[in-house]
């Protein structure tokens, strides 16, 4: 019986992790909307944004449904603390310029595709299905994502400086989205999750191969900032979560 | 639709023995319904026109999401969050279709832009009032896009080309958002008091303006004669003002709320509502930059365009570099 709870609670844990990024990166993406440096970009990250909040309400409602407390992907999502959010700190770094948010989105694309695609062959179905659908879209954000890195990496003094600005700033929470705490080994001794450290892997590599032709240096040897996960977060997320949330707690049980 | 008040000539419309040849085989085409194409010989007048209408259309759905995006960090529920970006990605893209029916008349984008920026090109009034609350989403989308639609039905059959097959792209799209946004009005008004006040709130105060997305009235529209003898304008704008009150009273009575007119009354002779003009100096002042945002969607948008320039730049620095790599490998 122990054994069962303890399952769950870890592949709880597990929804709650890729449904949070999906989230919290969705909510701050969508915040450019009518703001970005072009009309094209305007739409390409509205679709990135839109993709990510579908997979929130997928990872979302697959937690409500481990945990059986009747909490719905809406619940969790606008009744939840900061301390219960369980996304890497990556994803709630501020928009900062436009740099700072291709960069924050390529070097979490460039994780999410590959777990993405280690989860279709989880041996729970249910994450396998959700990983199924996801990992289309997340193919498609890396593409986009890669090739605005080496293109503006490799632009114009200007682009090139505020890309390495971006990513000296940002790759120090890279790490995160690799590092294997207790949960995540328990979730791969039992093959519903990837050994993260593999994934961290082909990420390290596919970074390095990018990085190269977009000529930027990134701060390999930076100490990781990590704690989200296990739900310590920056004081970046109890703002985003103020204004997320804000029309659930200021109206409760209202239906809208 | 959101051109308003586009300056056509300003001369009276010829008659077709007034017209010398090309002019009068161009209007012929017209007459009988064949659509003029980018190639296709026409009058300098219905080109500037267009280029007028087409662009005042294609600001307005650029500015346009600023009202509306600025909920979307907001929006109540993961589903309304979802539906809401997914509408003012959509108004991004009618804007990129406009933009290129109008590059087929010899404008470009960038040139439009700039147009926009420095406050010569218009956009539709209505977008230059606040969103306050998650009501005015809901109101939005049934009112707003509700005349929009209005306006566009009729421009599908449009006689310029590009311009009437961007219209027939875009009609679909904004069935979708105006039901939308009587949806969230639905819920609202099912919902607590305090949801239901809110619902009236935002009609109360999108109520005129959006009668006045249709222009001035046809008494004071000097520019209409010429442009529907183009048809690039099929209706007046108290004809499609008229279908608008007499589609959307019923709508708002459906909802339990009021149409702040105390003047609204079915008129059984005329089939139609009877209702109050909306208050035109309120009208030109918004026309004129005076309304209660002009200024905060301007400077979002030369925001957006000067703080991008460095993006746009380095991806034009980033072609140049490969194609000169291309070059030098060959
Ligand atoms: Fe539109
Ligand atoms: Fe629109
Ligand atoms: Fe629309």
């Amino acid at each position: 019986m122990t054994a069962t709870v303890k399952t769950d609670a870890a592949l709880f844990e597990l929804a709650l992790r890729m449904g949070d990024n999906a989230l919290i990166l969705g909510q701050r993406i969508g915040a450019w909307c009518g703001h970005a440096p072009a009309v094209e970009e305007d739409i390409a990250l509205a679709n990135v944004a839109l993709d990510l909040i579908g997979q929130t309400k997928m990872w979302l409602g697959l937690a409500g449904e481990l945990e059986g407390k009747g909490r719905s992907a809406d619940d969790l999502a606008f009744l939840r603390d900061a301390r219960a959010f369980r996304n890497a700190l990556l994803v709630e770094q501020p928009n900062g310029d436009f740099a700072h948010t291709l960069m924050r989105q390529y070097l979490f694309d460039a994780w999410h595709h590959p777990m993405l695609v280690a989860l279709k062959s989880s041996a729970d179905k249910r994450v396998a299905d959700i990983a199924e659908k996801a990992e289309k879209e997340a193919r498609y954000h890396l593409e986009r994502s890669e090739d605005l890195i080496v293109r503006l990496g490799d632009g114009s003094a200007e682009s090139h400086e505020r890309m390495q600005t971006a990513l000296d700033a940002l790759y120090p929470f890279a790490g995160e989205l690799y590092a294997a705490d207790a949960i995540d080994g328990d979730l791969a001794a039992r093959r519903i999750a990837p050994d993260l450290g593999e994934v961290g892997k082909r990420y390290l590599a596919s970074l390095k191969s990018t990085f190269e032709e977009a000529t930027l240096k990134a701060p390999w040897d930076a100490a990781t900032r990590k704690g989200g996960k296990q739900g310590m977060h920056s004081e970046e997320l109890g703002y985003i979560l103020a204004e997320m949330q804000w029309m659930q707690r200021a109206y409760p049980g209202a239906k809208w | 639709m959101y051109a308003q008040m586009v300056k056509s000539t300003g001369e009276r419309v010829k008659a077709l023995d007034e017209m010398g040849p090309e002019e009068r085989a161009f209007q012929e085409r017209v007459d009988a319904d064949i659509k003029i194409e980018p190639k296709d010989w026409m009058p300098e007048g219905y080109r500037k026109t267009l280029v007028r209408q087409i662009g005042q259309h294609a600001h307005s759905e650029i500015v346009g999401q600023l009202p509306e995006g600025n909920w979307i960090t907001r929006a109540p529920t993961l589903d309304r969050k979802a539906i809401l970006i997914a509408k003012v990605q959509d108004e991004a893209g009618h804007g990129l279709y406009l933009y290129c029916a109008a590059e087929t008349l010899g404008v470009s984008r960038d040139e439009m832009t700039e147009e926009l920026l420095s406050g010569k090109a218009k956009y539709s009034s209505i977008f230059n009032y606040p969103t306050l609350t998650w009501a005015d989403i809901g109101a939005i989308g049934w009112l707003v896009d509700g005349a929009a639609i209005m306006n566009q039905v009729p421009l599908q059959r449009c006689s310029y080309g590009p311009y009437s097959r961007a219209m027939i792209r875009i009609c679909k799209e904004e069935s979708f958002h105006q039901r939308q946004g009587y949806d969230i009005m639905m819920r609202l008004c099912e919902g607590t008091a305090e949801q239901k006040e809110m619902a009236q709130d935002a009609l109360n105060r999108f109520w005129q303006p959006a009668l006045m997305m249709f222009g001035p009235s046809d008494k004071d529209s000097v520019h209409s004669a010429q442009s529907m003898a183009w048809k690039i304008k099929q209706n007046s704008n108290d004809e499609l003002r008229q279908k608008f009150v007499d589609q959307t009273a019923p709508q708002a009575e459906y909802l339990g709320l009021n149409v702040p007119d105390p003047d609204l009354k079915w008129n059984e002779e005329k089939q139609g509502y009877d209702f109050s003009e909306p208050d035109w100096n309120e009208f030109y002042e918004v026309l004129k930059g005076n309304g209660p945002c002009n200024k905060e969607r301007m400077e979002a948008r030369q925001k957006a365009w000067n703080e991008g320039a460095w993006f746009r730049d380095g991806l034009m620095a980033n072609a140049k570099k490969k194609k000169a790599r291309r070059m030098a490998a060959e």
